[in-house]
């Protein structure tokens, strides 16, 4: 668990030492506020405040995801590509410990990226009421998705030998996982249930939206996550052998 | 300190290394001699606990490094041919978190963190932006970091790769001094290097070690003690002539020829320095100059190249 804070702590640091962190935040940041402006607050027709806050966390929810793979993507690859991954590999650290590491500093400056748009549900308390209890859970929606995202972009980053190649693995492990909804469509029973009660966005984030909170949402992102950083963990034991 | 016997590494089908077999002993420091691709990184790394081996066995200290590498990383302190640096970082926050990743206290980190820096010269870069130094201070913060945790064994991959012959320089009285404190395994390609800072050397082609031992022995097993640089003044024929009739002389050649000064290169079985000398005074010449050739080590490196291909 020391190994995994250090590498965790230095990783953190290093997203604040260096411009890649602040140009993801603010890329997320902006394209939050654009979004907001155009079809939260833009719409044509009035909204009640609990659908401009479930649009909110509606695109809020696109955004994670891809600041996720961004975030992810330099964690291993980059480290392959510059040759310091030496450094943790011939140190008495587990690989676990690494892969968590790098995921729980990737996961805490998502999470200050993602809590700093708060301000725009607040605009809400403006002209309209603003449900604590929706934004707590379209909040936690949000880092639970962005946990999954992030940890298959870990998985992505292990796998590639370059950052590009990171994200594009990762990307495409994500949106295989988004629309594999659209098979239950093309599906008949049990094979569809399982296609739904696959699909990372469809089934288990829109509740988060409205406000709900599902036992069922929760342990998905959980497992996803856990599931995902196992792989990773395996991937890095494996180069070993190579 | 290292024992490893039968160590085979397989990348696909090609084998990186065969069926290697040495032995070092605690606070020697031998070089790991060898032509690009021979197999040095990557037995280098199998002892780092960094690549796991296809089959044989190493142990360090003791320790199987496949059974235990958490331990065997522990006591080892590993320079890769790249110094593996975070360039945002500072040299103290980074060789803090190189010692706290070797399992360092929090308390004790900031004195070998100083103690490090001390031994390559580094207390004025402490705040220094790792990007901003230059490729000598880079190789010294990688050096530093493979020492911070005080390991019982040091590998270093061709620490002085790169370096300016000051740097290089540097870099030789440091290993010297860490003679006594860490067993240290190098490779490098600077065989003069090698030659005036270990003990003994293992030579590995193609992924098999061909030869090992000292200097001395290596040139005794091949039947020459390699070269002697001879510089005199008086006529170059007659000291050649002279040089060919010391016992052990194998070949003398010119290899420059002026008027002040004539200088011979003269191959020998065995070391016959003093024999030569008084040869070619008694003949009537000025000695300037006699050693034995700063290629040596060369000399016996492609000795054993040639004869491996041959082989």
């Amino acid at each position: 668990m020391r190994a995994t804070l250090l590498i965790a702590r230095r990783e953190l640091g290093s997203y604040l030492r260096t411009m890649s962190g602040y140009i993801i935040a603010a890329a997320v940041l902006l394209v939050d506020g654009i979004l907001w402006n155009a079809f939260a607050l833009g719409a044509q027709q009035d909204k009640h405040s609990a659908e401009v806050l479930s649009d909110f966390f509606y695109f809020s929810s696109g955004t994670t995801m891809i600041a996720a793979v961004f975030l992810a993507m330099r964690l291993v690859a980059e480290e392959r590509q510059n040759g310091t991954l030496v450094l943790l590999t011939s140190s008495p650290v587990r690989d676990r410990e690494i892969i968590l590491g790098k995921f729980f500093s990737a996961f805490t400056f998502l999470a200050m990226v993602t809590l700093a748009t708060a301000f725009m549900p607040a605009l809400i308390m403006v002209n309209g009421k603003l449900s604590i209890g929706q934004v707590a859970a379209g909040y936690l929606g949000l880092l639970l998705l962005g946990s999954a995202a992030l940890a298959i972009g870990t998985l992505g980053s292990a796998l590639a030998r370059s950052q590009v190649l990171a994200a594009i693995i990762s990307g495409a492990m994500l949106v295989g996982l988004i629309v594999v909804w659209l098979l239950a469509a093309v599906s008949e029973r049990p094979l569809n249930d399982v296609f739904l009660a696959l699909a990372l966005w469809g089934r288990h984030f829109p509740p988060f939206q409205a406000g709900v909170i599902n036992l069922r949402d929760v342990a998905y992102y959980l497992l996803v996550t856990y599931f995902a950083l196992f792989a990773a963990t395996r991937v890095l034991e494996a180069r070993r052998w190579q | 300190m290292i024992e490893v016997r039968e160590l085979t590494k397989y990348f696909g089908a090609r084998a990186a290394i065969r069926e290697l077999n040495f032995d070092i002993r605690p606070g020697e420091v031998v070089g790991f001699v060898g032509l690009n691709g021979a197999g040095k990184t990557t037995t280098l790394k199998i002892l780092g606990c960094v690549l796991l081996p296809s089959s044989g066995q190493v142990r360090v200290d003791g320790l199987e490094v496949t059974a235990e590498p958490h331990e065997v990383r522990r006591k080892i302190g590993f320079l890769p041919d790249v110094p593996p640096l975070y360039d945002e970082m500072t040299v103290g926050g980074y060789l803090a978190f190189a010692a706290r990743l070797r399992g360092v206290s929090g308390r004790d980190a900031p004195a070998r963190v100083q103690e490090s820096e001390d031994k390559l010269a580094l207390r004025d870069m402490h705040d220094e932006i790792i990007s901003t130094l230059s490729y000598g201070y880079r190789q010294r913060v990688g050096v530093a970091q493979a020492l911070v945790h005080r390991p019982r064994l040091l590998i270093l991959d061709e620490p002085a790769a790169g370096l300016d012959p000051v740097q290089i320089v540097e870099m030789r009285n440091l290993i010297r001094r860490l003679r006594g404190e860490h067993t240290v395994l190098i490779s490098s390609h600077f065989l003069a290097e090698i030659s005036q800072t270990c003990d003994r050397l293992l030579v590995i082609q193609a992924g098999e070690i061909v030869a090992q031992g000292t200097e001395e022995e290596l040139a005794a097993s091949l039947g020459t003690a390699g070269e002697i640089e001879v510089a005199l003044r008086g006529p170059a024929a007659t000291a050649l002539e002279v040089a060919r009739k010391v016992p052990g002389v194998l070949d003398a050649q010119i290899a420059h020829s002026a008027a002040h000064e004539t200088v011979l290169k003269i191959r020998a079985r065995e070391d016959c320095r003093p024999e030569i000398a008084r040869a070619l005074v008694l003949a009537g010449h000025q000695l300037l100059r006699l050693d034995r050739g700063a290629s040596r080590l060369e000399s016996i490196f492609i000795e054993l190249s040639h004869r491996e291909r041959l082989s």
